[in-house]
């Protein structure tokens, strides 16, 4: 049980509940005491799935135009045509058809998102599973996602959502404020986007966040970072932490392995910079595919140069799945090595993802080298930063948003 | 003992290897033997008559033509001289036959009822049972607005959408395709006739033969960069679609050559045909001219002019592919018209 919910590649759904199989009222029930019970021996509270979203009236019918508004960020061209401007794929799309994402379809020259309130995944995950390191430590986010993706990652684990169209999985009506509520109802201080591609719901990631911050919750982003900068700005900029998948550090694995491109995810990444927004960086360590020494180090120069030596970079641990099937999971000595790597190029804050119990997943004093956060799981067993972010054996910053 | 002792142990080796060869031959899609051995047959057949008077196809001349269609299609071989021949060459009793259809358009260009109810009448005849056919696209909603009439269970001929039974759980896969196909396909259908229309198509070029394949997976959004090239080639060698496809019969009562896939009546006109032909690269190859054909008559650019030539019919028929013929020299058509 720990093993499949501790792995994360991209965000893992939780493994209580198929994302094609809807629960009924007592499956729910079923599900949050089982799921409390596992979930307890990592000090979290129980989960929500998306029947819990649904309004006490009882189950809904879904009724897909409910979904369906229109979208934010496109061009109109003749003949009802339209330049979708939210990605950098910028699909060319044509009357009745849909963009690469598959949630998003032209209807006589208008773009819409299909996806605006259709949440096909709802759950209360520890933050540190995002993976977010420096944010919150210790606290849950409501964790919730939408059909769709706007690239198609050979390794994805969630590609039974992030692959499909919206109305070939099951989800429920779910709008912004009652999104907003549940966190509060569950005790979580974030409302976390993730498991499939946020990107290619950002209009409802907007609406959520307003009404989320309206409520006293914050939003985090759990996002692959290809995105348009005006987008990005906008969207994003309601974020009050993001955590970026780098896939690799090679134009040809985005073009091969991920169907995207590698320049607009650093573009992402320095933009989030300037804008002064809270970011982690994960890197999938996929064995014979990213994981040269001269990849690692180019990462490693790149984040210095371009982002600082306190941006949190995880190295995490690739499980075969879909379309990657033909490749071992990544050893860890692999993992050790990009660390060694990057800690040599002078970042501070590395760590080691998927590997329960490495003492790679501990944050440690960059000055006096002293352990400062222990982690264990999903939770920060042990949380030492003082409320004005210090260390408190030596005074030295610790950079993040350590207490709410 | 048995009563074969008259044939030598020679002889008998000889007609069983001789009827294994047969038999493999048989099983294999004609496209691919027509691909290494002879020309690809095409039969494009026309009747200016098809709409009679009015606006809609006349049932009875298109049951004629398609009849037509299918005894020039296959007379080639000298024991089929009636169109129930001809159908008994592709299916057999026990078959369970899949026609998908192609709905996208609505009801301006989506495969014709009337042919659709022609095919299942000879089909029948052929017989096949009618609860055995099953008429299908990837949503049930866009066949209603099509004109079908969903009918599901019962001794009737089926008619539904993907959206009615899901989508196999496992990924199919082949070079740059991963998707989880049609339970249609899978577990309905051990037979596929594929109706598909003739019509442009902004991003692929042209939408006819190999790109409805498109209706048959979860992920089609994924496969239209780069002009749906290699994904429509890739696609058609999945041996789940390889080994059911038999045939396939165009609907170009009315046919597009701009502003495609959705209708647009000022970019369509009145073809009044149908192509038919068991190797769906020619069948494309050959709407794809008829298609450039009637852009030039309106004064219009080429599709390469335009950047959007549909190169993945071309490498539908390259060597990694092989699913059927491409080059002009190695198709047959063979022009028909109705009797007025």
């Amino acid at each position: 049980m720990l093993r499949e919910l501790v792995r994360s590649q991209g965000e893992r759904l939780p493994t209580n509940r198929s994302p094609r199989a809807p629960l009924d009222r007592r499956s729910f029930l079923m599900c949050a005491l089982a799921s409390g019970t596992a979930l307890g021996e990592l000090a979290v509270p129980a989960c929500a799935s998306p029947s819990a979203l649904s309004s006490q009236s009882g189950q809904q019918t879904q009724n897909d135009e409910q979904f369906v508004v229109e979208a934010k960020f496109y061009e109109k061209l003749p003949n009802k045509k339209i330049k979708c401007k939210l990605c950098p794929r910028e699909c060319n799309v044509g009357d009745k058809e849909r963009g690469y994402c598959g949630v998003r379809e032209n209807r006589g020259g208008i773009y819409h998102s299909l996806v605006h309130s259709r949440v096909c995944a709802a759950h209360v995950d520890p933050i540190e599973k995002k993976p977010l390191f420096h944010y919150l430590p210790g606290t849950v986010a409501f964790s919730i996602a939408t059909a769709g993706c706007n690239v198609n990652c050979k390794f994805c684990q969630n590609w039974d959502i992030s692959q499909s169209r919206p109305e070939q999985i099951p989800a429920d009506y779910a709008p912004p404020q009652r999104i907003a509520a549940l966190a509060r109802q569950f005790n979580c201080p974030t409302i976390a986007y993730t498991y499939s591609e946020p990107v290619v719901f950002s209009e409802f990631l907007m609406d959520t966040a307003d009404a989320g911050h309206q409520a006293g919750v914050r939003s985090i982003v759990v996002s692959n970072g290809y995105i348009q900068q005006d987008a990005l700005r906008q969207a994003y900029g309601k974020m009050d932490a993001v955590k970026i998948d780098l896939k690799s550090f090679s134009e040809s694995y985005y073009a091969k392995v991920v169907t995207g491109q590698l320049k607009p995810v650093l573009d992402t990444l320095v933009t989030l910079r300037k804008m002064g927004k809270w970011t982690e960086i994960v890197y999938l360590v996929v064995p014979t595919l990213n994981d040269s020494d001269a990849e690692f180090r180019g990462l490693a120069q790149w984040v210095k140069a371009n982002l600082g030596t306190d941006v949190p970079l995880h190295f995490t641990q690739f499980h075969p799945e879909y379309l990657l099937k033909n490749l071992p999971i990544t050893p860890v000595p692999t993992l050790e090595r990009a660390k060694a790597i990057a800690d040599a190029e002078g970042l501070h804050f590395v760590y080691i993802g998927n590997v329960p119990g490495h003492p790679a997943q501990n944050t440690y004093c960059p000055q006096c080298r002293k352990m400062l956060v222990e982690r264990a799981g999903f939770t920060a067993s042990t949380l030492l930063i003082r409320k004005d972010g210090s260390c408190p054996f030596c005074r030295h910053l610790i950079p993040g948003i350590w207490h709410a | 003992m048995s009563a074969l002792p008259s044939a030598s142990r020679r002889d008998f080796l000889r007609q069983c290897l001789t009827g294994a060869v047969a038999l493999g031959a048989s099983r294999m899609p004609e496209a691919q033997q027509a691909a290494l051995t002879a020309k690809s047959r095409v039969v494009v057949a026309h009747d200016p008559l098809l709409r009679g008077t009015g606006s809609t196809v006349d049932a009875s001349r298109i049951q004629s033509l398609l009849d037509r269609a299918m005894l020039a299609r296959f007379n080639r071989d000298r024991t089929v001289d009636t169109p129930l021949a001809a159908w008994r060459r592709l299916v057999r009793p026990g078959d369970r036959v899949g026609l998908k259809v192609n709905t996208l358009g609505g009801r301006g260009i989506a495969s014709n009822l009337e042919l659709v109810e022609a095919i299942c009448e000879r089909l029948q005849q052929a017989g096949i049972k009618t609860g055995d056919i099953v008429v299908w696209d990837r949503d049930s909603q866009e066949m209603e607005r099509a004109g079908f009439k969903l009918s599901i269970g019962g001794d009737r001929v089926q008619c539904f959408g993907s959206d009615r039974v899901d989508y196999e759980d496992d990924l199919a896969a082949y070079g740059s395709v991963g998707s989880r196909l049609s339970k249609i396909l899978t577990r309905y259908t051990n037979v596929l006739i594929n109706i598909p229309v003739l019509k442009d198509h902004d991003g692929a070029g042209v939408t006819i033969a190999l790109k409805n394949m498109y209706g048959v997976i979860h992920n089609p959004n994924k496969y239209h960069p780069n002009g749906c090239d290699p994904y429509v080639a890739d696609l058609n060698m999945l041996p789940e679609i390889r080994t059911r496809m038999r045939l396939t019969i165009c609907d170009a009562t009315t046919a597009m050559y701009e502003g495609g896939p959705a209708f647009k009546p000022e970019h369509s006109w009145k073809c009044n045909g149908l192509l038919v032909s068991s190797d769906p690269v020619a069948l494309d190859a050959t709407g794809w001219r008829m298609i450039e054909r009637k852009r030039a008559e309106k004064g219009l650019k080429t599709l390469e002019a335009e950047q959007r030539s549909p190169r993945y019919i071309v490498t539908a028929a390259d060597r990694e592919h092989r699913l059927g013929n491409c080059d002009p020299s190695c198709i047959e058509v063979v022009e028909i018209n109705a009797e007025v």
